[in-house]
């Protein structure tokens, strides 16, 4: 139930010159999907998602993909992508346009805009993940497909936001692949979805009666489906609080492709 | 649904002010820009801004941070708490009806989370929460007309609201009347919060936040101005006899209202709720969350005053108690000192008879056991050294009272005290709360505090402790 794709494949597509590492192998995983109950209700009420069969990267793109990515793609080089689709923070911490630096290659790449990080996404023949995949991909833990009703994993998960963001995140696959063979959805990085700018609601998530209800408090008690999982809801705050151009020091993405199979 | 052609207009319109040379985007108002800026001045809870003296209307600029810090919520143990400014509560803001406010809001980029100001002083949906929602690495900027005068709690109101301020996210913004407010000679700024952490009060180390607890709303601890021991030790308040004193009291919450009273004083005048009118005589004035009222009193004699959420056990196992260490001349027509004798028929105890114990012997494990205990529970106020703090908190180390009498020092660690009481010729008037200690523990403090502090022997067993618990407290 796994495809693995060539990077280099991307590469080559691009009709890049650039010399790139040797061609890691992408793992993507296929999830049945189905229905699921969701934050963010299908209907804004109560309705589960419906999500067709998906794949997902098993792991977040790393600083050495996307080094490999800018490589074929210059176009994507701090420097050189436009203010519109990348803002002033964008790849800040790498040595140079083309080069990390420092950074380690495992590391998952961070501080690249929803606009970047969508064109490496295309450039492996994907996308992001929406909302609802990334949710039903995070909603696992090693033994089960939906761990969110045990309040011990709920408070590990939670832990993490607990921690302010010193330094740079740390290595890819360190912690133990969930249900589906994700691994890393949680306790690393935030993550891009595809449809961060119009699943939500408000900057102010206790707003009613119309569709901007997350950005302030006691609305989001209105539109939101599963209020316990206080992990999850700062997910959807933190991309409610995001624009397409904007990075973070601690936001990261990784891929998704419909299963076409 | 959120649709990109608002968020265009908003960046065209913010490109325009920039180019007008100024910070927001109504730069077409004349009369606003008109006005003087003054840059507010932020200090750290309990102090606040001085009292505004200006008739006129400004453009006040407040620059707020959002910090997410690990600090002591009580003696050993850790919390990592979000605030605006670094402070639980969050730097007090004070301007007068009719000001126009600047509300810079910074997210640091070493901050983890999103988060937002909801100021509930502002006229308008959210406060000005659309407008601050940012992620970490950014800034945002709002201004608002300070309408109506009052004092207001602000707060953060990013989802799960509940669990950003449960970790500090508020405080308090006064909006003083155009008229100003009356003379006093000090003020202070107190909030209370409740909080929620993964091991029970006081228990050691870094501490997580626990959401279950948070949803039952059972707080582990309730507590003035973000930790266990702010307002006590060298965080005292303090004040002179007969001084008017103004307090702004707030309660961030997230769920609990405050019954506060301060042991000692009657309030002349609150203001409830922040309102405009005032009740006097006040003894006690319930403050709900995301509420404030404004509190004066005149303290008349030396001594502590102690400040409590009147829902007792909050205060007594929660840690909602501060202090306010007050100087002045005795004034016994006020304030008479007592006398206390014992019945005639209270004669020999077990207490006396047990007065001259033989030697006893202390192992290393109970010697540790009494260093932990005294850690974490005498040296918030009579200081790790036990020199204590002259005038408020009696020294322990050293003492002619604890060299005396020993075995009262257990009867005040199992059962407190309160009033009169000379060390080292010293005269203290305070309150200690009895010490939820088991026999073991009380023994060892109380030896180590003899060998320790005072170079003397140890002079207590858990099995006299056991005895001593049957004496009644006085």
């Amino acid at each position: 139930m796994r495809m693995h794709l060539f990077a280099a494949l991307a590469l080559l597509a691009a009709g890049a010159a650039a010399a790139a590492s040797a061609p890691a192998r992408i793992d993507y995983r296929a999830l049945p999907g189905g229905l699921l109950r969701s934050v963010l209700p299908a209907d804004g009420k109560q309705a589960p998602a419906l999500l067709a069969p998906f794949l997902m990267r098993a792991n977040l793109v790393s600083n050495g993909e996307f080094r490999a990515f800018v490589a074929s793609h210059p176009q994507w080089r701090r420097g050189q992508v436009p203010a519109v689709l990348a803002g002033p923070g964008y790849l800040l911490a790498w040595r140079a346009p083309g080069d990390p630096g420092q950074l380690d290659p495992n590391a998952p790449v961070t501080r690249v805009s929803w606009h970047a990080a969508s064109a490496f996404c295309a450039s492996e023949g994907a996308r992001l993940p929406r909302w609802h995949e990334w949710e039903y991909g995070a909603a696992a833990d090693p033994d089960r497909a939906d761990a969110r009703d045990d309040p011990k994993w709920l408070s590990a998960i939670l832990n993490w936001y607990a921690r302010p963001a010193s330094g740079v995140p740390g290595r890819i696959g360190r912690a133990r692949a969930n249900f589906h063979g994700l691994q890393d959805m949680h306790g690393l990085v935030w993550e891009w979805v595809e449809d961060y700018s119009a699943l939500f609601v408000n900057a102010d998530s206790r707003a009613q009666g119309t569709a901007k209800q997350l950005d302030y408090c006691g609305g989001a008690a209105v539109s939101l489906g599963d209020r316990r999982n206080y992990a999850i809801l700062m997910r959807v705050a933190l991309l409610a609080a995001m624009e397409g151009a904007q990075d973070g020091a601690f936001l990261g993405f990784r891929c998704a492709r419909d299963d076409t199979r | 649904m959120r649709r990109i052609a608002p968020r265009l207009t908003a960046a065209a319109l913010t490109t325009l002010s920039v180019l007008l040379g100024t910070a927001f985007p109504a730069a077409s108002a004349a009369p606003v820009a008109a006005l003087p800026v003054i840059m507010h001045a932020l200090l750290a809870p309990p102090l606040l801004p001085p009292p505004i003296t200006r008739k006129t209307p400004a453009r006040v600029v407040v620059n707020l941070t959002v910090e997410e810090v690990e600090k002591e919520i009580a003696p050993g143990a850790r919390y990592t708490f979000w605030t605006f400014g670094g402070t639980v509560p969050g730097k007090m803001i004070r301007v007068r009806e009719g000001d126009t406010v600047d509300i810079n809001l910074q997210n640091l980029s070493s901050n983890k989370l999103p988060h937002n100001i909801d100021l509930h002083a502002v006229s308008g949906p959210g406060g000005g929460a659309g407008q601050t929602l940012i992620a970490p690495g950014n800034q945002a900027s709002f201004s608002f007309k300070a309408l109506l005068p009052g004092l207001y709690v602000y707060h953060c109101a990013t989802a799960p609201v509940g669990m950003h301020v449960a970790n500090g996210m508020y405080g308090m913004i006064m909006v003083e009347p155009k008229e100003g407010m009356s003379s006093v000679d000090k003020e202070y700024y107190v909030m209370q919060g409740d909080f929620y952490t993964g091991g029970s009060y006081r228990t050691g180390g870094l501490q997580g936040f626990d959401m279950q607890k948070a949803i039952d709303e059972r707080p582990t601890y309730v507590l003035f101005n973000g930790a266990d021991g702010a307002l006590t030790g060298s965080g005292a308040l303090s004040a002179k006899a007969g001084q008017k004193v103004r307090m702004f009291y707030g309660v961030g919450g997230p769920n609990l209202m405050s019954s506060f009273h301060i042991i000692g004083a009657i309030f002349d005048k609150v203001y409830p709720d922040g309102g405009s009118r005032f009740q006097e005589n006040i003894q006690t004035t319930l403050v709900p969350a995301g509420g404030s009222a404004i509190i004066e009193f005149t303290p008349q004699v030396p001594g502590n005053l102690t400040l409590v959420d009147h829902s007792l056990t909050r205060a007594f196992n929660k840690g909602a108690v501060g202090l306010m260490a007050i100087t002045g001349p005795e004034r016994p027509e006020i304030y008479g000192k007592g006398i206390k004798t014992a019945l005639a028929a209270a004669g020999t105890s077990t207490l006396v008879a047990a007065a001259k114990p033989a030697p006893l012997t202390v192992g290393q494990g109970a010697r540790l056991s009494g260093k932990i205990v005294y850690d974490a529970n005498c040296a918030a106020c009579h200081l790790a050294d036990g020199k204590g703090v002259p005038g408020v908190f009696p020294p322990l180390a050293n003492s002619d009272f604890f060299q005396q009498r020993p075995y009262e020092m257990a009867h005040i660690v199992l059962h407190g005290r309160s009033g009169e009481l000379v060390v080292n010729g010293e005269h203290y008037n305070s309150v200690m709360p009895p010490q939820d200690l088991n026999d073991e523990q009380v023994a060892d403090v109380i030896n180590y505090v003899s060998m320790a502090l005072n170079g003397g022997k140890a002079v207590l067993t858990p099995e006299q402790v056991k005895q001593m618990r049957k004496i009644k407290p006085n």
